[in-house]
């Protein structure tokens, strides 16, 4: 804290109208005034609220604005960044976080977001373009992303025709998370996992309320395809989630704290969550399932009324430069896809088992269908399996 | 028809007053719920959404949201209920027998809750119920296995905490009403206690006892937070279905179906309700003379 603070005592009534006169008659500057009175100090907290507030500061960014809006997933930023980007620019950040994508594409659909970046995953690019939903970037305005530094395999979703509608952030696998010490008989697979469910573990397993992971592990369990929308094959898998729901400690994407308090067991994971859990808790074991699962990239895209267009490709280009994805990726866990940020990476994150699965386990996952995003079977699955 | 013409100038102010009101609820009710009822004939377009039609097909679907329907219809009286006996010894306390002096710091302390979001507060239920919580404190006594967090009963234990306040208001003030002298009189007439509580206070504080009630069923009807959080996805109202079509499913007519229904099962409880207050009522006005 500043000088406001100095004496650790908070400002009387009497000096306070004493330091206002003085104000008023000019004898000393409204930034004093500020500083004595600590009025200063509660605009700066009123100005997180009203960015209107505060002060415009005068930097080499140029007229951003001072508010950005931004759509992301939960535990998925570094705070330090997010914290240099406002102290950088003057923007303020308003963070809401997601449970899937179909959440956001029904927000988007709806209208009036007021989103200026969001993060889709890679199967829901081409239905966002089909639907006008999203801009085209102009990379030039983003100096920091380098395509050539991203594998295809990953980015390639990006591009829709031949235009580009964003740049990668991370890459990851779904798979499962178990309490070793919770759970004794180390399952593998899908199969095993709704075994365990509806046996040794009842009572506290977590599933995503997330029709791609959630409907996907089933189908997988099931010899299915990860992304299938055979209504038939769909059907079984609805079957599965209904009779093991009443196993289930619960349908939620927010599976951190239901498994640190020790409440769940095993839940549906990404593999960030997955190595932000067993840096704090040694006993929890990330597995890629052997009868499938899912690989997928996450990107930095913009709304296509986007208010402050500005501040989100400031905001995207900064989150691209090599040192930030690096400092971010060393709290949320999950690779880059961006070489130039590997390599600023430790060198024991290269052979990290659960940010670079074995070969063998890679082959049997997908990447996500865009057909299973707007398929209206998969929709009804899931919603009929939360409220069965 | 008499017509008094020194009543048309305050027929026109009545008008301008009840303007502001009435465009609100034109534009924000009513237009609204014919919109809601357009979109549940319609169908869902191929990426979600409305798209136009005129079919029943919304409506034949329902039976596959019956469970959200149960359980509203199920928590939401047992709730009204739980919250009314919790709190009407509560305002009991504060319009009757509490000390001038601390009423008001009482009162306040009754509201102090809506200073934070019910969001918050619900989310910090998650972790008093959950694992690390109450059931780690019974297990230091020797209770052990008590599973509290996404259980029918903490979504109970959450309804009864975010609307007690509710409650307590109305019953507080039909009680502050009370003449005192009536009560002295039941005393002097030989009354008991109980005799003069029921009837004389209960009955003086109907009023109260039925508008909390009514504020308290009508807003658990539509609620989907409490359950979210502390049914885990597990325990789901009508509300959550409705969260669920519009905005992840993406289903607008069967969310507009699911809302029209949903209205007019409270439209029906509502005016049973009335009709059964109001008489009920009436029959103890009676005895009372």
């Amino acid at each position: 804290m500043s000088k406001i603070n100095k004496e650790n005592k908070p400002i009387t009534s009497e000096k306070l109208m004493n330091e206002f006169h003085r104000y008023q008659k000019g004898s000393i500057t409204r930034r004093h005034f500020l500083e004595v009175t600590g009025l200063g100090a509660a605009m700066t907290v009123l100005g997180t609220a009203m960015p209107s507030l505060l002060p415009r500061k005068a930097h080499a960014f140029g007229n951003l604005g001072n508010r950005l809006v931004f759509a992301t997933w939960p535990n998925y930023h570094n705070q330090v960044n997010l914290d240099e980007f406002t102290k950088m620019t003057g923007v303020h950040l308003q963070m809401n976080a997601f449970g899937s994508n179909e959440e956001m594409l029904a927000k988007l659909q709806a209208g009036g977001t007021g989103w200026d970046v969001f993060v889709p995953t890679n199967y829901t690019i081409t239905n966002y373009v089909n639907l006008g939903l999203i801009q085209p970037l102009d990379l030039s305005r983003l100096p920091n992303y380098d395509g050539s530094a991203n594998d295809p395999m990953f980015a390639k979703p990006a591009t829709v025709n031949g235009t580009v509608y964003c740049v990668p952030k991370n890459w990851g696998t779904t798979g499962f998370i178990v309490n070793t010490k919770k759970i004794k008989s180390s399952p593998k697979s899908w199969k095993d996992f709704f075994d365990v469910t509806m046996g040794a573990g009842s009572g506290h397993t977590i599933v995503h309320d997330y029709q791609l992971t959630t409907i996907g592990a089933a189908l997988c369990a099931l010899g299915y395809s990860f992304n299938s929308i055979d209504p038939n094959e769909l059907a079984e898998a609805e079957a599965l989630l209904i009779k093991s729901k009443p196993h289930l400690f619960a349908i939620t994407s927010d599976y951190q704290p239901g498994m640190r308090s020790g409440d769940a067991w095993m839940s549906i994971c990404w593999n960030g969550d997955a190595t932000q859990l067993k840096n704090d808790l040694p006993e929890m074991d990330y597995v890629i399932a052997t009868d499938g699962g899912e690989i997928w990239t996450d990107f930095y895209a913009i709304p296509k009324d986007a208010p402050h267009l500005d501040a989100a490709y400031a905001f995207i280009n900064y989150l691209q430069d090599p040192y930030i994805q690096a400092r971010e990726a060393s709290v949320h866990g999950y690779a880059p896809t961006d070489s130039r940020a590997i390599a600023l990476q430790p060198d024991s994150l290269g052979s990290d088992p659960i940010l670079h699965p074995a070969a063998e386990l890679m082959n049997g996952l997908e990447f996500g269908a865009a057909q299973t995003m707007t398929d209206p079977v998969r929709a009804e699955v899931i919603a009929r399996f939360k409220s069965a | 028809m008499l017509k008094n013409e020194d009543s048309k100038p305050n027929h026109w102010l009545t008008a301008a007053l009840l303007m502001p009101t009435t465009m609100w609820f034109v534009f924000m009710l009513i237009l609204p719920l014919i919109v809601i009822l357009i979109f549940s004939f319609g169908e869902r377009a191929a990426v979600g959404g409305y798209a136009a039609s005129f079919t029943f097909e919304q409506y034949a679907n329902l039976p596959a949201r019956l469970k959200a329907f149960q359980n509203t219809m199920i928590f939401a009286p047992i709730g009204t209920l739980l919250s009314l006996f919790m709190a009407y010894p509560l305002a009991y306390y504060l319009a009757m027998r509490v000390d001038r002096r601390y009423k008001f710091i009482l009162l306040v302390l009754v509201i102090v809750p809506f200073w934070t979001s019910l969001l918050i507060r619900t989310y910090a239920w998650i972790f008093i119920l959950g694992g690390r919580g109450i059931p780690l404190m019974l297990e230091w006594i020797g209770i052990e296995g008590v599973r509290l967090v996404n259980t029918p009963g903490a979504v109970m234990i959450g309804i009864v905490y975010g609307y007690l306040p509710l409650m307590v208001f109305p019953i507080f003030v039909s009680l502050e009403k009370i003449d005192k002298n009536l009560l002295e009189a039941s005393n002097d007439l030989g009354g008991t206690p109980f005799k003069t509580f029921m009837q004389i206070t209960l009955p003086l504080s109907m009023l109260g006892v039925a508008t909390g009630c009514m504020l308290v069923f009508i807003l658990l009807m539509g609620e989907f937070l409490i359950p979210a959080f502390l049914g885990g996805g597990k325990v789901f109202f009508i509300g959550n279905a409705l969260v669920d079509l519009f905005l992840q499913s993406r289903n607008w007519p069967f969310g507009s179906a699911v809302s029209v229904t949903l209205v007019v099962i409270m439209l029906i409880t509502v005016s049973l309700y009335m009709r059964l207050t109001m008489r009920t009522k009436t029959g103890r006005d009676e005895s009372l003379m």
